[in-house]
């Protein structure tokens, strides 16, 4: 979350709440509310980096609120972040290492894991149908994001059945 | 366990097909036993080749099995004629391929009206669900056109109109989305939850996992043979391991 929150303020100053406002709205509920909790705490490693500086602002009838703004250094921070290429989600994938070392030990059966991660996909496709009857037609970053998880699971599923005709 | 008000619509026990193939024995479908509630939607899923489509045919009454029994409504179906299977399918299983077969002779309208006719519905009657399923479609404004005039995806989608006509309490479909874009695959989705809504069965075949997690249960076909078959988890229902699916998705 760290660059995330980086990228964001490369935009405009903000305090906390304001950040976690940004993200909820451009993404919509396909993405998973930070906490708030979680957003203060990045703010002050950010600060602590000196990636970020705070500055309190007074308030009528109400705590001080923290701003933030990016740092020199954050700058160069998020525009090096933009700069490089991403690696896919999925280079060191958990269950397909369950998979070859699990039968390999006795521990399990591989038709067995299979056929649970791929009802585990299965539910996961229809969470994802709902998400999208929720998100609006016009909001593209949050139905990008709900179209993008739709294709990582289709890709899964694939895969799942590749392992399925050379290791079962 | 099967709740006593959802009785068994489909059973096939031990259901083999084999057919001869470039002078070889296809062994296309090795012993599945498949129950379907009425009212249940049931996806089947599987790699090309593993006989999820030679599976339904059978189940429809259009090629025998070469053993085996299937169950239509606690009546035995395997051994039924053509001819017998023609009229066990007006009463009750509405079908739709992955090639449309429309009646090219006939407009759109007709095609879709003629299942209900032949079963004795009147013309009114007929025009009436005709002029509700193509209106759900988006395909109104095709009505009084020949089939030929149609897209590939449109006439596919005539054919899943064709086969709802009747409200058939099953529905065997093969691809209905194959050969559709996302608009229109959305459409068909939006009917076939429709008619599973209103109690009609569906068993439905696809490559497409998104189209299949619309159903209530999905079977996976390998080599002719059932390797799993389970309910879809629902969104907020809790899973085995005590999360929900939608907390699992992958975030980085």
């Amino acid at each position: 979350m760290r660059q995330h929150l980086l990228a964001l303020l490369a935009k405009e100053p903000a305090h906390g709440y304001e950040l976690k406002l940004a993200l909820e709205q451009t993404f919509g509920t396909a993405y998973p509310s930070p906490n708030i909790g979680q957003i203060y705490v990045t703010l002050k490693r950010l600060e602590a980096d000196g990636l970020v500086r705070g500055e309190d602002v007074e308030q009528d009838s109400r705590p001080n609120k923290k701003v933030y703004e990016l740092t020199p250094r954050g700058r160069d921070a998020v525009a090096a972040w933009v700069d490089e290429p991403t690696d896919g989600p999925r280079v060191r994938d958990d269950f397909f290492i369950k998979l070859i070392l699990a039968p390999r030990a006795g521990l399990a059966d591989r038709m067995e894991l299979i056929n649970r991660q791929r009802r585990h996909y299965y539910a996961q496709l229809r969470a994802l149908a709902d998400l999208q009857d929720a998100t609006g037609s016009r909001d593209a970053p949050a139905r990008l994001l709900i179209e993008g998880q739709y294709l990582h699971l289709q890709a899964d599923l694939d895969w799942l059945q590749k392992c399925q005709e050379e290791l079962v | 366990m099967r709740p006593a008000a959802s009785p068994i619509l489909l059973l096939t026990r031990d259901l083999v097909k084999d057919y001869h193939a470039d002078g070889g024995l296809v062994r296309a479908v090795r012993g599945v036993n498949l129950a379907v509630d009425a009212g249940e939607f049931v996806a089947i899923m599987g790699p090309s080749g593993s006989g999820k489509s030679t599976l339904l045919h059978v189940i429809g009454g259009l090629e025998p099995p070469t053993s085996g029994q299937i169950w239509l409504d606690g009546q035995r179906a395997d051994r039924l004629s053509p001819a017998a299977w023609a009229v066990r399918r007006r009463r009750g299983i509405g079908i739709v391929f992955q090639a449309a077969n429309l009646l090219s002779s006939m407009t759109v309208a007709d095609n879709v009206e003629l299942p209900a006719l032949l079963a004795g519905a009147t013309a009114r009657q007929a025009r009436a669900r005709r002029e509700e399923l193509l209106e759900e479609l988006g395909l109104a404004a095709k009505a009084r056109a020949a089939p030929a005039r149609l897209s590939g995806g449109e006439q596919q989608k005539v054919a899943l109109a064709r086969a709802l006509a009747n409200k058939p309490s099953l529905l065997l479909a093969d691809e209905p989305t194959g050969n559709l874009d996302s608009t229109s695959t959305t459409e068909v989705l939006k009917l076939l939850r429709h008619a599973h809504a209103e109690g009609q069965a569906i068993v439905l075949v696809t490559h497409d996992a998104r189209v299949a997690s619309h159903a209530d249960r999905i079977v996976n076909v390998f080599d002719g043979m059932i390797c799993d078959d389970a309910p879809v988890a629902v969104p907020g229902a809790r899973q085995g391991d005590g999360t929900t699916p939608l907390s699992q998705l992958r975030w980085s």
